[in-house]
Protein backbone atom coordinates (compact mmCIF):
# COMPACT_ATOMS: atom_id res chain seq x y z
CA UNK A 1 0.00 0.00 0.00
CA UNK A 2 0.80 3.62 0.12
CA UNK A 3 3.36 2.83 3.07
CA UNK A 4 6.72 4.79 3.35
CA UNK A 5 9.78 2.98 3.31
CA UNK A 6 11.97 5.48 4.95
CA UNK A 7 14.36 3.29 6.32
CA UNK A 8 17.05 4.39 3.91
CA UNK A 9 19.40 2.28 2.09
CA UNK A 10 19.61 0.03 5.01
CA UNK A 11 21.92 2.14 7.03
CA UNK A 12 25.56 1.90 4.88
CA UNK A 13 25.81 5.54 4.07
CA UNK A 14 25.06 7.02 7.56
CA UNK A 15 24.98 10.80 7.29
CA UNK A 16 27.01 12.72 10.00
CA UNK A 17 25.23 14.72 11.97
CA UNK A 18 23.58 17.63 11.69
CA UNK A 19 22.88 16.36 7.53
CA UNK A 20 19.26 15.97 7.27
CA UNK A 21 17.76 13.12 5.91
CA UNK A 22 16.17 14.08 2.63
CA UNK A 23 12.92 12.30 2.42
CA UNK A 24 12.63 9.38 0.09
CA UNK A 25 9.30 8.66 -1.44
CA UNK A 26 8.49 4.93 -1.44
CA UNK A 27 8.02 3.94 -5.24
CA UNK A 28 5.43 1.57 -4.13
CA UNK A 29 1.71 2.17 -5.75
CA UNK A 30 -1.34 0.89 -4.40
CA UNK A 31 -2.38 -1.88 -7.02
CA UNK A 32 -5.85 -2.71 -5.18
CA UNK A 33 -7.84 -0.69 -7.71
CA UNK A 34 -6.22 -1.65 -10.54
CA UNK A 35 -6.59 -5.20 -9.43
CA UNK A 36 -10.61 -4.20 -9.33
CA UNK A 37 -10.71 -3.13 -12.22
CA UNK A 38 -8.42 -6.24 -14.00
CA UNK A 39 -11.08 -8.06 -12.16
CA UNK A 40 -14.07 -6.45 -13.54
CA UNK A 41 -12.87 -6.69 -16.72
CA UNK A 42 -12.29 -10.30 -16.52
CA UNK A 43 -15.82 -11.42 -15.19
CA UNK A 44 -17.14 -8.98 -18.53
CA UNK A 45 -15.49 -11.04 -20.58
CA UNK A 46 -16.18 -14.36 -18.88
CA UNK A 47 -20.08 -13.41 -19.11
CA UNK A 48 -20.02 -12.04 -22.68
CA UNK A 49 -18.25 -14.89 -24.06
CA UNK A 50 -20.41 -17.48 -25.90
CA UNK A 51 -17.90 -20.42 -24.77
CA UNK A 52 -20.51 -22.66 -26.93
CA UNK A 53 -19.86 -22.48 -30.72
CA UNK A 54 -22.97 -23.58 -33.09
CA UNK A 55 -23.17 -27.51 -33.21
CA UNK A 56 -24.55 -29.36 -35.61
CA UNK A 57 -27.03 -32.53 -35.86
CA UNK A 58 -26.86 -34.92 -38.88
CA UNK A 59 -29.92 -35.86 -40.68
CA UNK A 60 -29.93 -38.09 -43.72
CA UNK A 61 -33.26 -38.26 -45.46
CA UNK A 62 -33.92 -41.27 -47.41
CA UNK A 63 -34.79 -41.63 -50.85
CA UNK A 64 -37.79 -41.07 -52.31
CA UNK A 65 -37.22 -41.94 -55.62
CA UNK A 66 -36.80 -45.78 -54.36
CA UNK A 67 -38.99 -48.14 -55.49
CA UNK A 68 -41.62 -49.89 -53.06
CA UNK A 69 -39.94 -52.97 -52.77
CA UNK A 70 -36.97 -51.00 -51.94
CA UNK A 71 -38.87 -48.85 -48.75
CA UNK A 72 -38.73 -50.14 -45.70
CA UNK A 73 -41.69 -51.98 -44.04
CA UNK A 74 -42.40 -51.39 -40.83
CA UNK A 75 -44.36 -53.69 -38.33
CA UNK A 76 -47.56 -52.41 -37.22
CA UNK A 77 -46.80 -53.47 -33.56
CA UNK A 78 -43.11 -51.18 -33.75
CA UNK A 79 -45.04 -48.62 -35.49
CA UNK A 80 -45.04 -45.44 -32.74
CA UNK A 81 -46.62 -42.06 -34.36
CA UNK A 82 -45.93 -38.62 -33.54
CA UNK A 83 -47.79 -36.09 -34.87
CA UNK A 84 -46.98 -32.16 -34.27
CA UNK A 85 -49.62 -29.65 -33.65
CA UNK A 86 -49.57 -25.64 -33.49
CA UNK A 87 -48.38 -24.16 -30.18
CA UNK A 88 -45.90 -27.02 -28.99
CA UNK A 89 -48.83 -29.75 -29.26
CA UNK A 90 -47.83 -33.19 -29.36
CA UNK A 91 -50.06 -36.38 -30.09
CA UNK A 92 -49.77 -39.95 -31.05
CA UNK A 93 -50.78 -42.88 -31.44
CA UNK A 94 -49.19 -47.22 -31.64
CA UNK A 95 -49.86 -49.19 -34.29
CA UNK A 96 -52.36 -47.92 -37.02
CA UNK A 97 -54.46 -45.10 -36.24
CA UNK A 98 -58.43 -46.92 -34.89
CA UNK A 99 -61.12 -45.28 -37.50
CA UNK A 100 -62.72 -43.82 -34.67
CA UNK A 101 -59.54 -41.92 -33.52
CA UNK A 102 -59.36 -44.36 -30.08
CA UNK A 103 -55.75 -44.80 -29.70
CA UNK A 104 -55.27 -40.95 -30.33
CA UNK A 105 -53.70 -39.18 -28.02
CA UNK A 106 -52.27 -36.20 -26.43
CA UNK A 107 -48.90 -34.91 -24.98
CA UNK A 108 -46.70 -32.49 -24.65
CA UNK A 109 -42.84 -31.91 -25.26
CA UNK A 110 -42.26 -32.96 -21.60
CA UNK A 111 -44.43 -36.19 -21.32
CA UNK A 112 -43.57 -37.31 -24.62
CA UNK A 113 -40.28 -38.77 -24.11
CA UNK A 114 -41.94 -41.01 -21.24
CA UNK A 115 -44.16 -42.55 -23.96
CA UNK A 116 -41.39 -43.15 -26.39
CA UNK A 117 -39.27 -44.89 -23.30
CA UNK A 118 -42.07 -46.83 -22.65
CA UNK A 119 -42.55 -47.92 -26.37
CA UNK A 120 -38.71 -48.70 -26.40
CA UNK A 121 -38.57 -50.80 -23.86
CA UNK A 122 -41.98 -52.65 -24.54
CA UNK A 123 -41.03 -53.46 -28.11
CA UNK A 124 -38.63 -55.34 -29.98
CA UNK A 125 -35.89 -53.12 -31.16
CA UNK A 126 -35.48 -54.89 -34.74
CA UNK A 127 -39.43 -53.43 -34.77
CA UNK A 128 -39.56 -50.24 -33.53
CA UNK A 129 -39.76 -47.10 -35.64
CA UNK A 130 -40.89 -43.60 -35.13
CA UNK A 131 -43.34 -41.74 -37.69
CA UNK A 132 -43.01 -38.27 -36.79
CA UNK A 133 -45.51 -36.15 -38.73
CA UNK A 134 -45.40 -32.47 -38.44
CA UNK A 135 -48.18 -30.63 -39.56
CA UNK A 136 -48.41 -27.65 -40.82
CA UNK A 137 -48.89 -25.27 -37.77
CA UNK A 138 -45.81 -26.86 -36.32
CA UNK A 139 -42.49 -25.24 -36.39
CA UNK A 140 -38.89 -26.24 -37.08
CA UNK A 141 -38.27 -25.99 -33.39
CA UNK A 142 -40.35 -28.84 -33.05
CA UNK A 143 -38.94 -30.81 -35.58
CA UNK A 144 -35.76 -30.82 -34.44
CA UNK A 145 -36.84 -31.01 -30.89
CA UNK A 146 -38.51 -34.47 -31.96
CA UNK A 147 -35.59 -35.45 -33.88
CA UNK A 148 -33.67 -34.30 -30.88
CA UNK A 149 -35.82 -36.56 -28.58
CA UNK A 150 -34.71 -39.41 -31.14
CA UNK A 151 -31.22 -39.33 -30.33
CA UNK A 152 -31.56 -38.57 -26.79
CA UNK A 153 -33.61 -41.91 -26.46
CA UNK A 154 -31.04 -43.53 -29.06
CA UNK A 155 -34.14 -45.04 -31.30
CA UNK A 156 -32.18 -45.70 -34.60
CA UNK A 157 -35.06 -45.89 -36.80
CA UNK A 158 -37.68 -43.19 -37.40
CA UNK A 159 -38.93 -41.08 -40.57
CA UNK A 160 -40.22 -38.04 -41.21
CA UNK A 161 -43.17 -38.14 -42.90
CA UNK A 162 -46.41 -35.84 -44.18
CA UNK A 163 -49.23 -35.77 -42.58
CA UNK A 164 -52.48 -37.59 -43.67
CA UNK A 165 -56.06 -35.40 -43.85
CA UNK A 166 -57.21 -37.31 -41.67
CA UNK A 167 -54.89 -37.30 -39.19
CA UNK A 168 -54.51 -33.51 -39.95
CA UNK A 169 -58.41 -32.86 -38.80
CA UNK A 170 -57.48 -35.13 -35.81
CA UNK A 171 -54.84 -32.96 -34.68
CA UNK A 172 -57.10 -29.69 -35.30
CA UNK A 173 -59.93 -30.82 -33.73
CA UNK A 174 -57.68 -32.34 -30.47
CA UNK A 175 -56.18 -28.85 -30.41
CA UNK A 176 -59.21 -27.50 -28.93
CA UNK A 177 -59.46 -29.72 -26.03
CA UNK A 178 -55.89 -30.74 -25.56
CA UNK A 179 -54.75 -30.19 -21.62
CA UNK A 180 -51.11 -28.81 -23.53
CA UNK A 181 -53.94 -26.01 -25.36
CA UNK A 182 -55.31 -25.19 -22.64
CA UNK A 183 -52.25 -24.34 -20.14
CA UNK A 184 -49.93 -22.93 -23.20
CA UNK A 185 -47.77 -21.44 -20.33
CA UNK A 186 -46.74 -24.93 -19.11
CA UNK A 187 -45.55 -26.15 -23.07
CA UNK A 188 -43.60 -23.00 -24.38
CA UNK A 189 -40.37 -24.04 -22.60
CA UNK A 190 -40.78 -26.98 -25.26
CA UNK A 191 -39.05 -29.63 -23.84
CA UNK B 1 5.53 -5.66 34.88
CA UNK B 2 6.74 -4.88 31.25
CA UNK B 3 4.46 -6.49 28.48
CA UNK B 4 7.11 -7.46 25.73
CA UNK B 5 6.54 -5.22 22.76
CA UNK B 6 4.93 -7.30 19.89
CA UNK B 7 5.82 -5.69 16.74
CA UNK B 8 2.96 -4.25 14.47
CA UNK B 9 2.86 -5.91 11.44
CA UNK B 10 1.38 -3.74 8.12
CA UNK B 11 -1.66 -5.65 7.33
CA UNK B 12 -1.24 -4.42 3.30
CA UNK B 13 -0.51 -7.19 0.94
CA UNK B 14 1.40 -6.86 -2.01
CA UNK B 15 -1.27 -6.74 -4.68
CA UNK B 16 1.73 -6.80 -8.14
CA UNK B 17 1.06 -10.42 -7.95
CA UNK B 18 -2.40 -10.13 -8.10
CA UNK B 19 -2.17 -7.05 -10.65
CA UNK B 20 -0.14 -9.53 -12.77
CA UNK B 21 -2.42 -13.06 -12.54
CA UNK B 22 -5.29 -10.80 -13.37
CA UNK B 23 -4.01 -8.85 -16.07
CA UNK B 24 -2.52 -11.99 -17.32
CA UNK B 25 -6.34 -14.09 -17.33
CA UNK B 26 -7.40 -10.73 -18.82
CA UNK B 27 -5.26 -10.47 -21.89
CA UNK B 28 -5.64 -14.49 -22.13
CA UNK B 29 -9.69 -13.96 -22.33
CA UNK B 30 -9.84 -11.14 -24.64
CA UNK B 31 -7.30 -12.56 -27.12
CA UNK B 32 -9.22 -15.73 -27.30
CA UNK B 33 -12.92 -13.98 -27.54
CA UNK B 34 -14.25 -14.55 -31.28
CA UNK B 35 -16.41 -11.94 -31.01
CA UNK B 36 -20.23 -13.01 -33.09
CA UNK B 37 -20.08 -11.54 -36.42
CA UNK B 38 -23.15 -9.39 -36.90
CA UNK B 39 -25.75 -10.98 -38.58
CA UNK B 40 -27.84 -9.50 -41.38
CA UNK B 41 -30.31 -12.28 -40.68
CA UNK B 42 -30.80 -12.87 -37.52
CA UNK B 43 -31.99 -16.17 -36.96
CA UNK B 44 -32.38 -18.10 -33.64
CA UNK B 45 -31.32 -21.54 -33.67
CA UNK B 46 -33.27 -24.26 -31.83
CA UNK B 47 -31.39 -26.49 -29.00
CA UNK B 48 -29.87 -30.10 -29.05
CA UNK B 49 -27.99 -32.54 -27.54
CA UNK B 50 -25.75 -32.82 -30.70
CA UNK B 51 -22.17 -32.59 -29.72
CA UNK B 52 -20.20 -32.22 -33.06
CA UNK B 53 -18.93 -28.53 -33.82
CA UNK B 54 -20.93 -27.28 -36.98
CA UNK B 55 -18.13 -27.17 -39.98
CA UNK B 56 -16.85 -24.41 -41.43
CA UNK B 57 -14.76 -25.59 -44.06
CA UNK B 58 -16.53 -26.51 -47.75
CA UNK B 59 -20.08 -24.92 -46.30
CA UNK B 60 -23.39 -24.66 -48.18
CA UNK B 61 -25.55 -23.00 -45.58
CA UNK B 62 -29.16 -22.52 -46.38
CA UNK B 63 -30.63 -20.32 -43.66
CA UNK B 64 -34.47 -20.16 -42.91
CA UNK B 65 -35.39 -17.27 -41.34
CA UNK B 66 -38.75 -16.74 -38.84
CA UNK B 67 -40.62 -15.85 -41.72
CA UNK B 68 -39.54 -18.61 -43.89
CA UNK B 69 -37.59 -16.83 -46.02
CA UNK B 70 -34.59 -19.00 -48.02
CA UNK B 71 -30.78 -16.87 -47.83
CA UNK B 72 -28.02 -19.02 -49.55
CA UNK B 73 -24.30 -18.44 -47.83
CA UNK B 74 -21.18 -20.21 -48.20
CA UNK B 75 -18.08 -20.85 -46.48
CA UNK B 76 -15.44 -17.51 -46.04
CA UNK B 77 -12.48 -19.26 -47.29
CA UNK B 78 -10.67 -18.55 -51.35
CA UNK B 79 -11.66 -22.07 -52.27
CA UNK B 80 -15.17 -21.61 -50.63
CA UNK B 81 -15.77 -18.45 -52.51
CA UNK B 82 -14.38 -19.65 -55.82
CA UNK B 83 -16.97 -22.10 -56.02
CA UNK B 84 -19.85 -19.65 -55.10
CA UNK B 85 -18.65 -18.14 -58.34
CA UNK B 86 -18.34 -20.79 -60.73
CA UNK B 87 -21.98 -21.55 -58.47
CA UNK B 88 -23.40 -18.03 -59.92
CA UNK B 89 -21.84 -17.90 -63.00
CA UNK B 90 -23.45 -21.38 -64.25
CA UNK B 91 -26.79 -20.00 -63.12
CA UNK B 92 -26.35 -17.30 -65.16
CA UNK B 93 -25.67 -19.30 -67.60
CA UNK B 94 -28.17 -21.64 -67.36
CA UNK B 95 -31.02 -19.10 -66.73
CA UNK B 96 -29.58 -16.30 -69.34
CA UNK B 97 -29.44 -13.45 -66.21
CA UNK B 98 -26.96 -11.48 -68.31
CA UNK B 99 -24.51 -11.07 -65.09
CA UNK B 100 -21.62 -9.31 -66.10
CA UNK B 101 -18.09 -10.95 -64.50
CA UNK B 102 -18.11 -7.70 -61.95
CA UNK B 103 -21.82 -7.93 -61.01
CA UNK B 104 -20.74 -11.52 -60.25
CA UNK B 105 -17.79 -10.81 -57.95
CA UNK B 106 -20.46 -7.84 -56.47
CA UNK B 107 -22.66 -11.36 -55.19
CA UNK B 108 -20.10 -13.38 -54.43
CA UNK B 109 -18.51 -10.72 -51.93
CA UNK B 110 -21.91 -10.59 -50.97
CA UNK B 111 -22.71 -12.11 -47.07
CA UNK B 112 -25.68 -14.62 -48.75
CA UNK B 113 -27.97 -14.40 -51.62
CA UNK B 114 -31.58 -13.85 -51.24
CA UNK B 115 -33.61 -12.67 -54.39
CA UNK B 116 -35.02 -14.26 -56.98
CA UNK B 117 -33.18 -15.17 -59.83
CA UNK B 118 -34.36 -12.41 -61.65
CA UNK B 119 -33.81 -10.05 -59.37
CA UNK B 120 -29.69 -11.43 -58.79
CA UNK B 121 -28.37 -8.01 -60.69
CA UNK B 122 -30.07 -5.71 -58.62
CA UNK B 123 -28.62 -7.84 -55.68
CA UNK B 124 -25.19 -7.18 -57.19
CA UNK B 125 -25.91 -3.24 -56.89
CA UNK B 126 -26.74 -3.18 -53.33
CA UNK B 127 -24.21 -2.15 -50.66
CA UNK B 128 -23.47 -5.46 -48.40
CA UNK B 129 -24.75 -2.98 -45.50
CA UNK B 130 -28.18 -2.74 -46.75
CA UNK B 131 -28.43 -6.34 -47.56
CA UNK B 132 -30.27 -7.67 -44.89
CA UNK B 133 -34.10 -9.77 -43.90
CA UNK B 134 -36.24 -6.76 -44.26
CA UNK B 135 -34.47 -5.63 -48.21
CA UNK B 136 -34.13 -8.93 -49.75
CA UNK B 137 -37.13 -11.24 -50.16
CA UNK B 138 -35.44 -14.68 -50.01
CA UNK B 139 -34.91 -17.27 -52.69
CA UNK B 140 -38.44 -18.25 -53.70
CA UNK B 141 -39.14 -21.27 -52.32
CA UNK B 142 -42.85 -21.43 -51.86
CA UNK B 143 -44.07 -24.90 -53.21
CA UNK B 144 -42.64 -27.24 -56.24
CA UNK B 145 -43.44 -25.39 -59.25
CA UNK B 146 -41.72 -21.98 -57.67
CA UNK B 147 -38.74 -23.08 -56.16
CA UNK B 148 -34.98 -21.85 -57.32
CA UNK B 149 -33.79 -23.25 -53.88
CA UNK B 150 -33.52 -26.65 -56.39
CA UNK B 151 -31.66 -25.21 -59.15
CA UNK B 152 -29.30 -23.35 -56.34
CA UNK B 153 -29.22 -26.81 -54.81
CA UNK B 154 -28.34 -28.06 -58.29
CA UNK B 155 -25.42 -25.89 -59.04
CA UNK B 156 -24.14 -26.36 -55.60
CA UNK B 157 -23.95 -29.96 -56.60
CA UNK B 158 -21.92 -29.51 -59.30
CA UNK B 159 -19.58 -27.36 -58.06
CA UNK B 160 -18.97 -29.71 -55.27
CA UNK B 161 -18.96 -32.80 -57.34
CA UNK B 162 -16.45 -34.87 -56.33
CA UNK B 163 -15.40 -32.97 -53.51
CA UNK B 164 -16.48 -32.61 -50.11
CA UNK B 165 -19.97 -30.59 -49.56
CA UNK B 166 -20.72 -29.66 -46.04
CA UNK B 167 -24.49 -28.86 -46.85
CA UNK B 168 -25.78 -26.86 -43.77
CA UNK B 169 -29.14 -25.76 -42.72
CA UNK B 170 -29.54 -22.86 -40.18
CA UNK B 171 -33.36 -22.52 -38.93
CA UNK B 172 -35.05 -20.46 -37.06
CA UNK B 173 -36.91 -21.61 -34.04
CA UNK B 174 -40.15 -20.05 -34.70
CA UNK B 175 -39.93 -21.24 -39.02
CA UNK B 176 -43.26 -23.32 -40.27
CA UNK B 177 -42.52 -26.51 -40.93
CA UNK B 178 -43.85 -26.41 -44.33
CA UNK B 179 -40.97 -24.06 -45.04
CA UNK B 180 -38.35 -26.69 -43.78
CA UNK B 181 -40.12 -28.78 -45.86
CA UNK B 182 -39.57 -27.12 -48.95
CA UNK B 183 -35.54 -26.87 -48.18
CA UNK B 184 -35.82 -30.39 -47.79
CA UNK B 185 -37.16 -31.30 -50.99
CA UNK B 186 -34.83 -29.19 -52.83
CA UNK B 187 -32.24 -31.21 -51.27
CA UNK B 188 -33.64 -34.17 -52.39
CA UNK B 189 -34.35 -33.26 -55.80
CA UNK B 190 -30.57 -33.15 -56.15
CA UNK B 191 -29.65 -36.16 -54.12
CA UNK B 192 -28.61 -33.99 -51.48
CA UNK B 193 -29.32 -36.19 -48.77
CA UNK B 194 -26.62 -35.60 -46.12
CA UNK B 195 -27.01 -32.34 -44.30
CA UNK B 196 -26.52 -30.99 -40.91
CA UNK B 197 -28.55 -28.25 -39.02
CA UNK B 198 -27.09 -26.10 -36.90
CA UNK B 199 -28.50 -25.86 -32.97
CA UNK B 200 -27.00 -24.68 -30.19
CA UNK B 201 -25.89 -26.85 -27.80
CA UNK B 202 -27.50 -27.86 -24.31
CA UNK B 203 -27.02 -31.29 -21.84
CA UNK B 204 -28.50 -34.49 -22.22
CA UNK B 205 -30.86 -35.52 -20.02
CA UNK B 206 -30.00 -37.57 -17.17
CA UNK B 207 -30.80 -40.73 -17.44
CA UNK B 208 -31.76 -40.89 -20.87
CA UNK B 209 -30.45 -43.92 -23.15
CA UNK B 210 -28.06 -40.88 -24.77
CA UNK B 211 -26.84 -40.04 -21.06
CA UNK B 212 -26.16 -43.66 -20.31
CA UNK B 213 -24.18 -44.03 -23.40
CA UNK B 214 -21.61 -41.18 -22.78
CA UNK B 215 -21.24 -42.34 -19.30
CA UNK B 216 -20.71 -45.53 -20.09
CA UNK B 217 -17.81 -44.33 -22.29
CA UNK B 218 -18.22 -45.11 -26.05
CA UNK B 219 -20.27 -42.48 -26.53
CA UNK B 220 -19.08 -41.34 -30.02
CA UNK B 221 -21.87 -39.87 -31.71
CA UNK B 222 -22.36 -39.66 -35.38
Amino acid sequence: MAEMDTSGGGGKHKKGPGVKKGKKMSTRVDLTPMVDLGFLLITFFIFTTTMSQPTAMKLNLPDDTATPEEQNKAKESGAFTILLGKDNNVFFYEGILAPDGANFKSSNFKDIRNEIIRKKQSTDTADLVVVIKPSDESTYKNVIDILDEMSINLIKRYALVDISPVEDQLVKVSEGESPAATTPAATTGGK
Amino acid sequence: MARPKIPRKSTAVDMTAMCDVAFLLLSFFILTTKFKPSEAVPVQTPNSVAAKIAPEKDVVMITLNKDGHVFLSSGDNTSDKQKKHDMIASINGSRGLGLTEAEIQALVKAPFLGVPMTQLKQQARLQTDQMNAQTLPGIPCQDTTNNELIDWMRAVADVYQGGHLNLVLKGDNVAKYPAFKNVLTAFKKNRQFKFQMVTNPESVPQGSDLWKKNISGHGSED
